[in-house]
C-alpha cells in the first residue's frame, strides 16, 4: 500500500535543554498527516539511531541548538549507514551556520532547515525526498 | 497474486528477524502495518512459532502513567534478564490521518540495550485503543524469542477492552484521584484486569483509591461460589506502584509472573488465547472483505452501490445483498 503515511522522528541530540522548536515542528508535520515519533530531550547519536531502527522511519529529522551538529549529526549519519540505514532521509535544523551547511550535506544530511522556515516547506522536502520503499 | 519478484521476501525477513536482525524485524513491523502479501508470507510462517512469550497488555486513561510504568517494568525485566519487547500504541488524527508517538519518550534509556526493542504505532482509525496491526506485530515478537511482550494501548476512556482479547495478562493503570466509588462500580475496563494497578503511588490519595478499587472489586465474591455458571467478573488484583520512583514495580512483575504461570498450567483451552484466536481470524476475514471491495476489479461497482445508499435509494443490507460476497 503506498498511500501510508510517512513516518518521521524528531530527534534532539546533545544537551541543550530547548525543545519548542523540535516540539512545534512535531505537531506541525502531525498536521501535515504525517507520524512523528518524539523522542524528547538529550539523545545520543546511539539512541537516536537505534530508535530510527526500531521504528523504520523514512526521515530523521534533528533538531539541534547547541552548537555542536559538527559531531552529532555526522556521527548519526554514520550510525544510520551501518545499520543499514542508509535510504533514510536525513534533515537538520536549529542553530547551524551557513558555512558548516556544505559539511553536513556530505556527511549524509539532505536539508539544512533554518529559523523561520515554514512547517509547510519541511513537509513538502520531506514527502518529496523522502525514498519510496514497500 | 503476489507477484514472482515479492515472493520469498515474506520469508527472508522472517528467517532474520528470527535469527537476531533487528532491521529485518523493524521492517516486517511496517509491512504488517502496511498489509502487504509480504507480511501476510511471513505471518503465515511466524503465527506457529508464537506462544512461548508472555504478552501483557497495559491499558487506562491518558495521563496515568502507562509509559513510565511500562519503562520500569523493562527496567525490572532486564534485571532478570529477560529480553523484552514494547509495542506503544498512540492515537492517530481522525482529520490528517497523522499522528503523535511520544511513549518513547519514557522509554528511551533503555533503547540501545539490543535485548529491548521499542516500537511505537499510529492506531490508524482503528477503534479499542489498539491499532489494526497490533496483534500480527505482537505475535511476531513472540516467535523473535522475546520473553515479554508489553503492548501499551492508547489512553482509553472506559469501553476499549481490545487489548483484552490479545493479551495473556492484562493491567489496568489507574491513578489516585480518577474518581470516588461510583467509577469503580461501572461496566468496562475495569472488568477486563488481571491486574488493577494503582499507579503515581508516591501521590497523596493512592492507598485510598486502592482501598475503594478493592472494596468494588471483590463485591459479590460470595455469589461466585454459590452459582458457578453464572458469568463471573474477573477477580484482579489491586496492587500500588509508582512508575516513576519505581516503588511497587518488582511486586507487579512477579504478579505477572504469577499470572502466567497459572495460566500456562491450566490445561483447558486458556479463555483469553480463544479469544485472541477468533479475533484473528475474525480480523483477516475483515481485512479481506474490505480488500476485496475496493479491489481494482469491484471497485466500480461497490462506489455505485455507496452512492445509492448515501441517496436513500437502497437500503446498506439490500447493497450487501447485491455485493453477494461469500464466505
Amino acid at each position: 500500500m503506498t498511500d501510508r503515511p510517512l513516518k518521521v522522528l524528531i530527534a534532539k541530540p546533545g544537551l541543550d535543554g530547548h525543545d519548542r522548536g523540535a516540539k512545534v515542528l512535531a505537531r506541525g508535520l502531525r498536521d501535515e498527516g504525517f507520524e512523528v515519533v518524539y523522542t524528547g530531550l538529550r539523545q545520543t547519536p546511539e539512541m537516536v539511531a537505534t530508535a530510527a531502527l526500531q521504528e523504520d522511519v523514512d526521515v530523521v529529522g534533528l533538531s539541534i541548538l547547541s552548537g555542536a551538529h559538527m559531531t552529532l549529526v555526522p556521527r548519526i549519519c554514520e550510525l544510520l549507514r551501518s545499520e543499514g540505514m542508509d535510504d533514510v532521509l536525513v534533515t537538520a535544523g536549529g542553530i547551524i551556520p551557513a558555512e558548516d551547511i556544505t559539511a553536513l550535506k556530505e556527511a549524509g544530511v539532505a536539508e539544512v532547515f533554518g529559523p523561520g522556515t515554514p512547517i509547510g516547506v519541511v513537509a513538502d522536502f520531506m514527502r518529496e525526498h523522502a525514498r519510496p520503499r514497500d | 497474486m503476489t507477484p514472482p519478484a515479492e515472493r520469498g521476501t515474506g520469508t527472508r525477513l522472517a528467517d532474520d528477524a528470527r535469527s537476531g536482525s533487528r532491521r529485518a524485524l523493524s521492517r516486517l513491523l511496517t509491512a504488517i502495518e502496511s498489509r502487504t502479501p509480504v507480511a501476510e508470507e511471513a505471518l503465515r510462517l511466524l503465527y506457529p512459532q508464537a506462544g512461548g512469550a508472555h504478552v501483557v497488555g497495559i491499558t487506562g486513561p491518558p495521563g496515568g502513567g502507562k509509559s513510565t510504568l511500562v519503562a520500569a517494568l523493562v527496567a525490572e525485566a532486564r534485571r532478570g534478564q529477560r529480553a523484552v519487547a514494547v509495542l506503544a500504541i498512540d492515537p492517530s488524527s481522525p482529520v490528517t490521518g497523522g499522528a503523535i508517538l511520544g511513549d518513547r519518550i519514557r522509554m528511551q534509556q533503555y533503547a540501545v540495550d539490543d535485548a529491548v526493542f521499542i516500537r511505537s504505532m499510529a492506531s490508524r482509525g482503528h477503534l479499542g485503543g489498539l491499532a489494526a496491526a497490533t496483534a500480527g506485530s505482537a505475535a511476531v515478537l513472540d516467535a523473535c524469542g522475546f520473553d515479554l511482550v508489553f503492548i501499551e494501548t492508547v489512553g482509553t476512556g472506559q469501553s476499549e477492552v481490545e487489548v483484552a482479547a490479545i493479551a495473556d495478562t492484562t493491567i489496568v493503570v489507574q491513578a489516585p484521584e480518577m474518581g470516588d466509588e461510583v467509577q469503580a462500580m461501572k461496566a468496562g475496563l475495569l472488568e477486563v484486569a488481571d491486574l488493577v494497578v494503582v499507579n503515581k503511588a508516591d501521590r497523596p490519595g493512592a492507598d485510598r483509591a486502592a482501598a475503594q478499587l478493592r472494596s468494588m472489586l471483590s463485591l459479590g465474591e460470595v455469589d461466585d461460589a454459590l452459582d458457578a455458571a453464572r458469568p463471573r467478573p474477573k477477580r484482579p488484583r489491586v496492587l500500588l506502584a509508582s512508575g516513576l520512583d519505581g516503588s511497587g514495580v518488582p511486586e507487579l512483575l512477579r504478579a505477572l509472573d504469577a499470572h502466567d504461570t497459572a495460566r500456562r498450567r491450566d490445561d483447558r483451552p486458556h479463555a483469553a488465547r480463544i479469544a485472541r484466536a477468533r479475533a484473528q481470524i475474525e480480523g483477516i476475514l475483515a481485512d479481506r472483505t474490505r480488500d476485496a471491495l475496493w479491489s481494482a476489479r469491484r471497485r466500480s461497482e461497490t462506489d455505485a452501490l455507496v452512492e445509492r445508499v448515501a441517496a436513500h435509494e437502497l437500503d446498506p443490507y439490500a447493497a450487501v445483498d447485491l455485493l453477494r460476497l461469500s464466505l
